[in-house]
């Protein structure tokens, strides 16, 4: 099997699984759980967005 | 009359049985406590995680030839009986050589380090301080 995915594709599927697994071990209650894996999920994803474009706009 | 406190209850049994099955085979160590959610939930996110990253042609680390190869080679080792299987069988790429095989690389080794935070949630589920 081989899977090419591309960068951002990549950091979303990294997002989602490091965040299932943050919310698990980090939280007790279901509910908070999934707050906190939810939050994770956007930190990452939108920290990797974040970076990029500041990467292209210094790289201009 | 004066009455003696309550100990609190302790843990019971072998308390470090979910910590090293929980090493071995990601998500054990919430399913051998009941957990069965939870358990799933990480041998789905884990295992996908390592199973994505030799899909990705990421190479699993063999031996430790420098400190980046010995860092390596730690978190691999955090998956347990997954990186025993991919040693045993050869899975895995031996060098990197497309871009998608760095990610998968460090699927691999991400994944392995998030297996050893498991366990020890694991563990602490055992031992009473968490939930």
């Amino acid at each position: 099997m081989n899977f090419q995915p591309s960068h951002f594709t990549a950091v979303l599927i990294f997002a989602l699984f490091a965040s299932v697994v943050f919310g698990i071990t980090m939280r007790n209650t279901p509910q908070k759980m999934l707050r906190y894996g939810a939050w994770c999920f956007t930190l990452f994803a939108g920290s990797a967005i974040v970076v990029s474009w500041a990467m292209f706009l210094i790289a201009r | 009359m004066a009455t003696t406190p309550k100990k609190a209850e302790g843990p019971t049994g072998f308390v470090y049985g979910p910590l090293i099955a929980g090493w071995l085979v990601p998500g054990a160590g919430h399913l051998l406590q009941r957990k069965w959610g939870r358990g799933a939930l990480l041998l789905l996110s884990i295992g996908s995680m390592f199973f994505l990253g030799l899909a990705m042609q990421g190479k699993i680390y063999s031996g430790a030839h420098d400190i980046l190869d010995l860092l390596g080679m730690a978190g691999d080792l955090g998956n347990g009986v997954f990186f025993f299987l991919s040693r045993i069988a050869g899975w895995g790429a031996d060098s990197i050589q497309v871009t998608s095989a760095d990610y998968g690389t460090r699927f691999i080794v991400v994944a392995g380090l998030l297996n050893i935070m498991a366990a020890v949630d694991a563990h602490n589920l055992a031992t009473g301080r968490k939930r």
